[in-house]
């Protein structure tokens, strides 16, 4: 499957709709994406993982950059996951130390106006 | 003898390809179901990497996958023609240090951290990633 994406901004946070596979061939979709969106100022992004099939190491490097460049403006990149095929991968990178990973869209939301 | 053969051009479009047919064969080959999705990151892992050093080292050369089922289990090898002195061992992790274009290393961490058995085998002339799971049944 391809990989499709969407973003919409709520309140000051924008949220990255993400369908399919990101993997070495469709990573840098996502990588450009996420690029724009911190160079249109958007500085707190919530990337929605639940239609993501296929996760590696490539896409995880894309998540990092992002991560990356939003803190570099005081800003922050937040993952929606509940799919245990793709934690794993989070787990064994030790990477879910480095995002913050929320169940659904709604309790990112509330963790994020919590922080205001 | 292996099972399946398979070679390829240094094109990311490929690796999906790759991932698909080591899956398919697993499965036939009587590997848990649970199992599959490790296999198909794992081969995707190796495959992405050699994508990677070839494009950076002889992207005219292909990559070369084996899949096996000897003794009871299911093995994947996958060999390509990079030198490959880009392997480091595992390092604490450092955000600052973290590159997006290209984590070999994480890579190969990863793959450790999916198959079952894994051997990592590299050299002058290419390096060999061999993985390997149990399996019920031969094809």
């Amino acid at each position: 499957m391809d990989l499709k994406l969407d973003h919409r901004t709520e309140d000051r946070l924008t949220i990255v709709e993400v369908e399919g596979e990101i993997d070495v061939y469709t990573a840098p979709r996502l990588r450009e994406l996420l690029i724009d969106l911190v160079n249109k100022g958007n500085f707190h992004l919530l990337v929605n993982m639940e239609k993501v099939d296929f996760l590696d190491s490539t896409g995880l490097g894309v998540l990092v950059g992002g991560l990356k460049r939003v803190r570099a403006h005081d800003g922050s990149l937040e993952l929606v996951c509940t799919q245990e095929r793709i934690l794993k991968i989070f787990r064994i990178t030790g990477l879910t130390k480095v995002f913050g990973i929320y169940a659904s869209v709604d309790e990112a939301k509330e963790a994020h106006g919590k922080d205001k | 003898m292996a099972t399946v053969e398979l070679t390829f051009s240094a094109l990311p479009a490929h690796v999906r390809t790759a991932r698909l047919v080591a899956t398919a064969i697993a499965r036939r080959t009587g590997v848990e179901e649970s199992l599959l999705d490790e296999v198909r990151l794992a081969v995707g892992e190796a495959c992405s990497r050699a994508v990677e050093v070839h494009r950076a080292h002889c992207p005219g050369e292909p990559i070369r996958i084996e899949l096996r089922d000897d003794s009871g289990r299911f093995e994947v090898t996958v060999s390509d023609h990079a030198p490959s002195d880009e392997i480091k061992p595992e390092q604490p992790l450092d955000l600052g240090m973290l590159s997006d274009s290209f984590m070999s290393g994480f890579g190969i961490a990863v793959i450790e951290g999916l198959a079952d058995d894994v051997e990592v085998f590299p050299g002058p002339k290419g390096t060999n990633i061999r993985m390997s799971w149990p399996a019920a049944n031969g094809v």
